[in-house]
């Protein structure tokens, strides 16, 4: 028998909003008394374990079917998990944790306002340097599915775990797709988005695993969960 | 069982390598990792989503070998005389979707011919050869010719820029169709594009920029000014006739018997002289395959066929299928691609023409399951 298990954020914001919107809904997540230690339990509710992870572990726990339900953006489960919807259910976008992953270029490229220019300038490019236009990024298969949709070539991706907006006056890319909530960053550096740049909106999302082990157990506890949340999704699993 | 249907795969392949032997063929081994840069800059970054990439610290990134193309080009241009003949028998590697049942990993034995003397009878001699050692299976054969397409473009009576940007994305269907819309004036010019030219016009192209704020990175001010004036002179171009676009539309949609393509192409060529060299290239083709015994004006000819996922083959293109098998990948394919050859000999052209098979999907036929 297995108990359902609930992964969420470990720390920070995200963590703190997370706890909030179970309270909000009558479901009391608390972690140990230690703030080092990572475990803590859920109240309210019965047959629940939490499990706190980082966020950009998550993913992987719930396609390895180790959690049951998990919260983490959906940027992260889009870029890590290949064919996502097969793996795992989006249950329930919460409402923070906004981020738009969007394609950003120099503002000086008063010629490249859309993703076609952005191919047109990658032939360019190419013709004139010899190599493919770089776009600096961590999300690498979420951007490539993009471009890769929307006909372009001649570009590659250059990755960049950190401080990406930098990487073009570093001369290491000539652009970046990069998260952005307030665009500030962007515009600190000099750097516009395409008007139909928007790779993915994405937010803080209650996702379920279909790999992780629905027995008798884990289902009562998501009866449980599920009477205080309203969902209803034990068909869909 | 696994290991029984492992042995009778390797058989498989070991047979069609001997008959490529026979043929004339030097058998040749190739590594199995690659470095990623020229698959990179050959194929872009598609590779990565459909090849295995793997990193070492000294070598850089590497690639397992996502087909045998590449490799054997590569030995031909260092070390080979013209004309040569190579076969190979070995495993490539191929992420699936999530999805699918095909194996990450399969056999492909495969026959490349390199000679630019004679191209309608390299073609010949490739395809008969195929067709030869596939008759047994008695498979569903479907033939094009990718270069009838980029002959249409080249007849377009519109700007070389035009043109190049149709043909760069021949192998991308959607995007070719805007291209050809917009070309074509059937959808407006793009608004954003119709504002910079304006303010351009009005305060100068240098204030542009200057309100624009600053330009870092490698990609040049000059740059950027030369791409102004090229939408400067895409503007002031005539959009390509209705006529012409209707016939490109036609060559693309061309499907038939060989033979009833070539007629057609003919009646095109009428208005459109240029296509008259890509009917002449099919004629003499025909004539070639006929001395092999090949019915060729009764083949399937679709000049759209490998379009989308064949990639840099050029010209003539082949395949056979399973007919009653659609959950069976193409049992086999190939066909030229002096454009791929013209990339990584940076500028040398060695005529190219091959083809692989892949035993486990003939095995597959023969036995169930895959």
């Amino acid at each position: 028998m297995s108990v359902l298990k609930l992964g969420i954020p470990s720390k920070g914001r995200l963590q703190q909003q997370t706890v909030d919107w179970f309270a909000d809904r009558g479901v009391v997540v608390q972690r140990s008394r230690s703030d080092r230690e990572y475990s803590g339990e859920v109240l309210g509710v019965d047959g629940v374990e939490l499990v706190l992870l980082s966020a950009g572990e998550i993913p992987k726990e719930l396609v390895a079917g180790r959690i049951h339900l998990g919260v983490t953006g959906n940027d992260l489960v889009q870029e890590k998990i290949a064919d996502w919807q097969q793996v795992v259910l989006d249950v329930e976008p919460m409402g923070f944790g906004h981020a738009d992953l969007i394609l950003a270029v120099p503002n000086g490229w008063v010629d490249v306002e859309t993703v076609d220019d952005l191919d047109a300038v990658a032939a360019q490019f190419r013709e004139r340097h010899g190599f493919r236009l770089r776009i600096a990024t961590k999300y690498h298969t979420l951007v490539r599915g993009f471009l890769s949709h929307h006909g372009v070539a001649d570009y590659q991706l250059v990755d960049s775990q950190g401080a990406t907006e930098g990487t073009i006056k570093n001369l290491t890319s000539e652009m970046v797709a990069d998260i952005t909530s307030s665009g500030a960053t962007l515009e600190a550096n000099h750097l516009r988005i395409l008007r139909d740049g928007l790779i993915l909106q994405s937010q803080a999302t209650l996702f379920a695993s279909r790999t992780a082990d629905w027995d008798a157990e884990a289902l009562a506890g998501l009866a449980s969960l599920s009477a205080k949340t309203g969902w209803d999704l034990a068909t869909d699993l | 069982m696994k290991n029984d249907r492992r042995g009778r795969i390797k058989q498989q392949a070991n047979a069609l390598s001997d008959a490529f032997v026979a043929a004339g063929a030097l058998p040749v081994e190739t590594d199995s990792l690659m470095a990623a840069e020229v698959l990179l800059d050959l194929y872009g970054e598609d590779i990565r989503a459909r090849a295995f990439v793997t990193h070492d610290a000294e070598m850089g990134e590497q690639v397992l070998r996502p087909d045998f193309t590449v490799p054997i080009v590569q030995r031909h241009m260092s070390e080979g005389a013209e004309p040569a003949r190579y076969t190979y028998n070995g495993p490539v590697w191929r992420k699936q979707p999530r999805s699918s049942n095909a194996s990450s990993e399969y056999i492909q034995v495969g026959y490349e011919l390199f000679d630019r003397a004679n191209p309608a009878q390299a073609d010949a001699e490739v395809f008969a050869l195929f067709s030869n050692i596939l008759k047994p299976h008695q498979l569903r054969i479907a033939t094009g010719d990718i270069g009838i397409l980029l002959a249409a473009i080249a007849a377009l009576n519109t700007t070389d820029r035009r043109k190049a940007a149709l043909r760069r994305h021949v192998w991308r269907p959607e995007r070719f169709v805007r291209l050809l819309e917009r070309f074509g004036g059937q959808t407006g010019a793009l608004e954003h594009r119709v504002q910079l030219l304006k303010q351009v016009a009005a305060k100068g192209v240098e204030t542009v920029l200057q309100e624009a704020g600053p330009l870092h990175g490698v990609r040049t001010r000059a740059e950027v000014l030369e791409r102004i004036e090229v939408l400067e002179q895409d503007a002031a171009a005539a959009p390509i006739s209705a006529a012409e676009v209707d016939m490109l539309e036609t060559v693309l949609e061309l499907k038939g018997t060989a033979g009833a393509v070539l007629g057609k192409l003919r009646e095109l060529a009428v208005d459109f002289p240029a296509l008259g060299a890509s009917a002449d290239i099919m004629q003499t083709r025909h004539a070639a395959l006929q001395a092999k015994g090949i019915e060729a004006e009764a083949l399937p000819f679709e000049v759209s066929f490998g379009r989308t996922t064949l990639e840099y083959y050029d010209g003539f293109v082949f395949g056979f299928f399973a007919e009653n098998r659609p959950d069976l990948p193409i049992i086999a394919s190939g066909g030229r691609y002096d454009a791929l050859t013209r990339v990584l000999g940076q500028g040398r052209d060695i005529a190219a023409v091959g083809g692989i098979i892949r035993p486990e999907a003939l095995i597959a036929m023969q036995e169930g399951g895959l």
